[in-house]
């Protein structure tokens, strides 16, 4: 054992180090994305990978998880005698926080977990060194189409997001606990303003960001053999899943 | 002709490289030998740029390569093509995908001609009659072939041979050694093969290097290495496991 002052200075040190690392890496995704050519291709590809195929547990997710705010709202605003506010309730909720965050969330589990995975095998098979040695930058041609997928999939998958969860939150709420429909919606309307759509919208573009970024991250920079790729894809997750809770406090402090 | 100058590179507390001194000399076969584990891949990433030294230099026709950043250390690297140890082909892409891809990303050249280069290459190698196999569907010596197609698809003036015969059989070994020699003999190509793969590997190389603890103990044709009094290199010659550099 050592001083155990040191300890923690060394800790420190590593993770500060890791998040300069980081950001550099951000910082050079950034780059490459605005110099041509565009991956025209690799990024329609990875928006199939990122977006097309996480609809279907997205979809799965948003509808149980509107079923849950439509029951659980209407309790609770039964006790006030409030049943009418549910449509606002389970919308607002859906718009400014759960879509966002659930949808970057499933993507963090599904598309960034195997894209962390794909790009360590990459790393540890020495295709990425191959992709070097034949001076084709691989953060340009494997990282730079994620990021920018994930830019443009996360957002839609939260609109996709929010609207089957308020059809979910509309089922249990309507059809199975007697609010009326026309009430759900017309207060919906009323109480939910084009700023929490917006906030809602930026919640998503920088979750996208941050999945995309920190999964390639860690794979990029995945350790040795087949441990390796496996402690950097729940590295991935973890930390990506963990961010994007913390970034989503702030963001809701700022815009809300 | 590439020159590496008193190369020195350390992981941590492991220093590998200790002073590497070697010329490589042009339009040559160059066989990199020593003991698994002895820094030989070290020394080949160094000499593509895919590891800088902490000190030293990496010449290769003159520009220190350790010295070069983005798209100049590009521009050197393109006269480079590497089969490395494990191939590396891309698992995603066929093979022909494989061999096409340095030709798409880094050539303006049209998909008929991309194709036409990537046939004759496949040709070459004699895997012209798989280009839409993936990588996982070849055998070891399959995958060599496909890698070593792909290291030549844009002419390069020098290829780096990573231990390009670890793990396959004895006859799978002369033929990927056969197949190195010819592609030498075609295309011309400065070639530097690392391996410990004694003695076949003297039938292909015209100079042979010995890397041991760190330096090059010594350099020379491999008749004169072969009948070497140099302790180091009998032993491992010999493969005796006891000597001067013990069994591990």
């Amino acid at each position: 054992m050592g001083n155990p002052l040191e300890t923690v200075g060394r800790t420190v040190l590593k993770q500060v180090q890791m998040m300069g690392h980081m950001a550099i890496f951000l910082g050079s995704t950034g780059l490459w994305a605005v110099l041509p050519p565009l991956k025209f291709r690799r990024i329609v590809s990875q928006i199939h990978f990122i977006g097309v195929k996480s609809s279907s547990i997205i979809l799965l997710t948003a509808a149980f998880s509107g079923m849950v705010l439509g029951l659980q709202g209407y309790y609770t605003l039964r006790k006030f005698g409030s049943e009418a506010l549910l449509g606002p309730a389970v919308g607002l909720s859906l718009i400014r926080e759960l879509g966002p965050v659930m949808a970057a969330l499933m993507v963090a589990a599904r598309a960034g977990s195997a894209s962390a995975a794909e790009i360590g095998i990459m790393r540890i098979t020495e295709q990425i060194d191959a992709m070097e040695a034949m001076a084709v930058d691989p953060v340009k041609y494997l990282v730079v189409p994620k990021v920018v997928a994930g830019l443009i999939s996360v957002p839609l998958l939260t609109a996709i997001f929010d609207v089957v969860g308020i059809f979910g939150g509309y089922l249990v709420g309507v059809k199975m606990l007697g609010v009326g429909a026309g009430t759900y919606f017309s207060e919906m309307r009323n109480m939910v303003e084009l700023s929490d759509i917006q906030g809602g919208f930026l919640k998503s573009l920088s979750f996208g960001l941050i999945v995309t970024w920190v999964c390639t991250y860690k794979g990029f920079y995945a350790g040795y053999g087949a441990e390796g790729v496996g402690k950097a894809t729940t590295e991935a997750v973890v930390l990506s899943s963990v961010l994007v809770l913390v970034w989503n406090y702030f963001m809701t402090a700022v815009l809300f | 002709m590439i020159q590496l100058i008193d190369l020195r590179k350390s992981f941590e507390q492991q220093q590998v490289l200790k002073g590497v001194n070697l010329t490589i000399p042009k339009g040559q076969v160059t066989a990199i030998i020593g003991r698994s584990g002895g820094g030989k891949s070290v020394l080949l990433k160094h000499l593509i740029g895919l590891m800088r030294p902490d000190s030293g230099q990496v010449l290769v026709d003159g520009t220190d390569l350790a010295q070069l950043r983005g798209k100049a250390l590009d521009l050197v690297r393109e006269k480079f093509g590497v089969l490395f140890q494990g191939c590396a082909l891309f698992d995603s892409l066929t093979v022909f995908d494989n061999v096409a891809f340095p030709l798409r990303e880094k050539t303006q050249l049209s998909e008929g001609e991309i194709a036409k280069r990537t046939m004759q290459r496949l040709e070459a190698v004699g895997l012209a009659d798989m280009p839409h196999k993936y990588p996982a569907e070849l055998s070891g010596g399959m995958k060599k072939r496909a890698a070593l197609a792909r290291a030549l698809v844009r002419d390069p003036q020098i290829i780096l041979f990573d231990e390009p015969t670890t793990g396959l059989d004895p006859i799978l070994l002369h033929s990927v050694h056969r197949l190195i020699l010819d592609a030498h003999k075609r295309f011309g190509f400065t070639a530097v093969v690392v391996s410990h793969e004694i003695p076949e590997i003297f039938d292909i190389a015209q100079t042979v290097a010995m890397l041991h603890n760190g330096v090059i103990v010594e350099h020379d044709s491999p008749e004169v290495i072969m009948t070497s009094a140099n302790p180091i290199i009998r032993q491992f010659i010999t493969g005796a496991s006891n000597g001067q550099t013990g069994p591990e």
